[in-house]
């Protein structure tokens, strides 16, 4: 592998040189990734079915065209996303000036992917990083071979290589890579690599926005379509196998509604992958032995009741969509984000209870609700934090460019997906360009200082009491 | 446990309490502070006068006034800015609630500076009082007399429990960020602030940092050197040059030299008549330990305007620098005191190489009157704020973003940038079970014909504008080959 050192240096001496800057030089660099993903869309699918059994339905959908997507909301509003903001309220003794905030590029961003999203969780970022006018190194998870080869090959075919690096490796090429600066970095995974992350950056100031996990509990409360909730409810639970930051990870409802959505659940699960899951082309697999492992042991250990599926198979790391009841707070199920397809569904008496339980818990990065009651999800939704937020479905408010993907407390700090991520990778820098005029203004302000000058700028300042600017006068 | 532990854990109870999130309750806090303000003002004269010399005027002018300023656009602006913003929806969510709800963080750690320890401690509780969070107060023990009025004080005023002052030294300091914080907000130097962001890892805590660094002035030849000087030399050695985005140093072509020293020795005379040592609204030096600092800065450099010191009161005269070479003890590190070094360069060329050499600054100052240079510079450099033809006044306009990048910090404030950095804007999707129709494309059993639907459903804003786009561009062409053929019909 080449010296990662060498990579970094040949891509901050390009940033020096400004080539990034020009829109016509980001909207190439865009539409070129644009025609990787278009070109090469078979060829993703199968590294991406190698690498994870994915479906091709959750493969095009959840890789592909989220991809694409923000391609073309990224192409289409760059020019606006560049533009300086203008409209800046200013104070009586700025009147004449100007004023003005630009968004500038960092310099060299370090995206590390996840395995989960091979694809996209390494793209989306670049996306806003060659948005925002930065040179880009890309380290995908090397636990997803196929993808990652499918990556360091056509990467460097059709993006600038002096502007953007794919680095391949494992745990130690990782640390090592983090060794050198960076102007930001960008992580989605884990929380205990997010600490290391944090610990590296901290020696070269550089900011960092991390996308982690967590327990994205799941409400279901008061009246509600059962069945309609059911089949939403599986569709994001069993999506890539429950391996989704966001997939809903446990169930909150009273007893009634467990009783009612247990059958609305298995009839779902059955209308979606037949009677045997394992058998069914839409149904994906772990990514590793050692997740399949983590898995089974979690729920070997359970001390809840398995009323649906819970077969498995280590060969080819199959787990059947596994739904349990009956599980405590202590469970070995509800200590760590599942990641899985195991749903444990915990009964509860009250909204308060729940709200109270899923308060005492980190936040999470995502939370949802089920209920025809806006009430319901109203109290559910001021009375608690998360990420994001999504009343009656699941995952789909990821795939929102208008609204910020990220995490908050432990699942997460920063976010991205559209216009968010151009922030995310731009710096935003006050410009002020004062007037030579109004120097008689100015001399309220030097020294000797007397209560005279002193009474006449706050004059001003009680005077501009109504306005958008600041209260102060220099 | 710790004094330390118990008052962030209680500070933390109160907040879970729900009580500092109603909006009457925030507003009602922040009037509390500009009463506390209004009625201290000359408590906290006295206290910077005893902890940097500050006159009184200076205090009011400098850090007061800007407090009161940021507690008046949060009261006025509160609802406006907690109230959930709404964003763009796409063609399957038409129908639904898509919007960002701007939520409290918890409890926040503010850590002041000493320099002007009121203004970078007290307008950062504005943004935490302002977005809902319990905020422990950690004001500087290098300005002691401010600190200690603050820890006497502020309880009187603002809810004790979700608002507590901490005072101490280092090791307090250290206990503090031991504790578990939701956002730790530092002010004061890279290399603490290197130390606040790796304690803050531990717990995954974000974190703001306004650091510093050394804030190049760049003075072009045909610029109105008096003017130019005039604000130059007031942004320097306002506090005594003791100022995070005052003008570290100045760039400038040779051929000015000798005539901005004269320039700048006429301000300081007529800023600070007769003697800046005796001079009321002349600062001081915060201690000795900084004294000795600045005084070793001086070797190997030339003075060009004052130089002299008494080290019994911390004094140090303006003074200035000239032909200061680019490898000097001065060009090493963040001046912070009243030394100002004159580094000549060929041309506005080299000008940006010198500055694109270093770390990047809080702030960049340009004087000149072309304004073809001065968007060169802007576009050369990277900065955390850039200031054509005046120094420090950027910091007053709190509708613009205050912070660092690289090595001058991260993150930002004034205005409802505090508010917004001090909060999490919470992406929020409200969708109702109805048009259940259209997610079946979506459910196995997976089809390339339901593929195919859910590519088009699925598409974005962006694609929902294209087909505008084509559609209207459709309908035109369709109605200008109607008007043709009518047109041609009646020939």
């Amino acid at each position: 592998m080449a010296n990662q050192s060498e990579v970094i240096d040949r891509l901050r001496t390009t940033f020096r040189s400004g080539v990034t800057i020009p829109e016509e030089f980001r909207l190439n660099q865009l539409q070129k990734l644009l025609s990787l993903v278009e070109e090469n869309e078979q060829l993703i699918l199968d590294a991406l079915h190698k690498d994870l059994h994915k479906p091709k339905f959750e493969s095009v959908m959840s890789e592909i065209q989220i991809t694409l997507n923000d391609l073309y909301f990224a192409i289409d509003n760059l020019r606006t996303w560049m533009q300086p903001e203008y409209n800046i309220g200013k104070n009586l003794a700025t009147k004449m000036d100007e004023c003005f905030i630009r968004r500038e590029p960092l310099g060299v961003i370090l995206i590390i992917g996840a395995w989960n999203y091979p694809l996209h969780l390494i793209l989306l970022p670049l996306v806003a990083a060659i948005a925002a006018g930065n040179c880009a190194v890309l380290k995908p998870s090397e636990i997803c071979q196929a993808t990652e080869k499918v990556l360091a090959e056509l990467i460097p075919k059709y993006l600038s290589q002096d502007c953007y690096a794919v680095v391949c490796g494992g745990a130690e090429d990782t640390k090592s890579l983090l060794k050198n600066k960076f102007d930001h970095i960008f992580y989605t995974g884990s929380q205990a690599v997010a600490r290391s992350i944090l610990l590296a950056a901290a020696p070269h100031l550089t900011p960092v926005t991390l996308e982690l996990g967590g327990k994205s509990p799941c409400f279901i409360y008061g009246h509600i379509d059962i069945q309609k909730a059911a089949r939403r409810l599986c569709w994001s639970k069993f999506f890539n196998t429950g391996q989704s930051c966001v997939a809903p990870d446990y169930v909150l409802c009273t007893v009634e509604t467990r009783d009612a959505l247990l059958p609305a659940l298995k009839e779902t699960l059955l209308s979606f992958y037949g009677p045997d899951p394992g058998a069914s082309a839409d149904m994906g697999r772990i990514v590793t032995p050692r997740h399949w492992k983590r898995l089974a042991d979690m729920l070997g250990k359970s001390q809840g009741t398995v009323v649906i599926g819970g077969e498995s198979r280590e060969e080819d790391r199959y787990f059947a969509p596994t739904v349990l009841v009956d599980v405590p707070e202590s469970d070995s199920l509800m200590q760590e984000e599942i990641f899985g397809p195991i749903l444990p569904i915990l009964t509860i008496e009250s909204l308060e209870e729940g709200i109270e339980y899923i308060n005492r818990q980190e936040k999470p990065l995502a939370l949802y609700v089920f209920s025809d009651e806006s009430s319901v999800v109203n109290t559910v939704l001021n009375q608690t934090s998360s990420g994001g937020f999504c009343g009656n479905d699941g995952i789909v408010h990821m795939a929102l460019p208008g609204l910020p993907f990220g995490g908050v407390g432990a699942s997460g700090m920063g976010s991205y997906h559209g216009r968010w991520g151009f922030e995310t990778f731009s710096h935003r820098r006050s410009c002020m360009k004062r007037s030579w005029l109004l120097e008689k203004v100015n001399v309220l302000r030097y020294p000797p200082y007397s209560e005279y000058s002193l009474g006449w700028l706050r004059w001003a300042t009680t005077f501009k009491k109504g306005s958008w600017g600041s209260c102060t006068v220099m | 446990m710790s004094k330390e532990h118990l008052v962030v854990e209680r500070a933390r109870k109160a907040f879970q309490t729900g009580k500092s999130k109603p909006l009457e309750f925030r507003v009602n806090q922040l009037k509390n502070l500009r009463r506390f303000i209004n009625e201290s003002r000359k408590d906290i004269a006295d206290a910077c006068k005893k902890d940097l010399n500050k006159s009184g005027n200076c205090t009011e002018l400098f850090e007061t006034l800007g407090i009161d300023g940021e507690i008046n656009i949060a009261v006025k602006r509160l609802s406006e800015w907690a109230a959930p913003r709404p964003v763009e929806k796409s063609l399957l969510t038409i129908s639904d609630e898509v919007f960002l709800q701007p939520e409290p963080l918890g409890v926040v750690l503010i850590i002041g500076a000493w320099n002007y320890p009121w203004a970078v401690t007290l307008q950062p509780l504005v943004g935490a009082i302002a977005a809902g969070n319990a905020a422990v107060v950690k004001p500087s023990e290098v300005s002691s007399h401010s600190a200690k009025l603050m820890e006497k004080l502020l309880p009187l005023y603002l809810d004790e429990e979700l608002y507590p002052v901490v005072c101490g030294g280092v090791s307090e300091t250290q206990e503090l960020l031991r504790q578990r914080f939701d956002h730790v907000f530092y002010t004061g130097n890279s290399t603490v602030g290197k130390l606040v962001m790796e304690a803050a890892a531990r717990h995954l805590t974000p974190v703001t940092l306004e650091l510093g660094g050394k804030s190049p002035c760049y003075i072009d030849k045909n610029v109105d050197l008096r003017v130019a000087c005039r604000r130059i030399t007031w942004g320097k050695f306002v506090n005594c040059g003791q100022t995070c985005i005052a003008p570290d140093y100045i760039l400038c072509e040779p051929s000015i030299q000798n005539r901005l020293v004269e320039e700048i020795q006429k301000c300081i005379t007529e800023f600070y008549p007769d003697n800046p040592k005796t001079f009321e609204d002349y600062g001081r030096v915060i201690n000795q330990h900084h004294f000795q600092r600045l005084m070793s800065l001086l070797e190997g450099s030339t003075v060009a305007i004052g130089g002299e010191s008494d080290e019994s009161l911390c004094y140090i005269a303006p003074t200035v620098l000239k032909d200061v070479r680019g490898d000097s003890k001065l060009m090493q590190e963040e001046i912070f005191g009243p030394l100002l070094p004159i580094v000549t360069i060929s041309g506005v060329e080299e000008a940006i190489r010198f500055i694109n050499e270093r770390e990047k600054p809080l702030a960049l100052y340009v004087f000149s009157q072309d304004r073809k240079l001065i968007m060169r510079m802007i576009a050369e450099t990277s900065s955390g704020a850039l200031v054509a033809n005046d120094c420090l006044v950027h910091f007053t306009v709190s509708a613009l973003p205050f912070g660092g990048v690289g090595n001058s910090g991260m993150g930002r404030y004034h205005g409802q940038h505090s508010f917004d950095q001090l909060s999490h804007l919470r992406a929020c999707l409200i969708k109702k079970l109805n048009m259940e129709a259209a997610n079946a494309m979506r459910y196995p059993p997976h089809t390339d014909k339901k593929l195919a639907w859910a590519r088009i459903f699925f598409l974005t804003q962006v694609n929902i504008d294209r087909l505008r786009r084509m559609a209207m561009l459709a309908m035109f062409t369709s109605l200008a080959a109607f008007i043709v053929q009518r047109i041609l019909r009646q020939r």
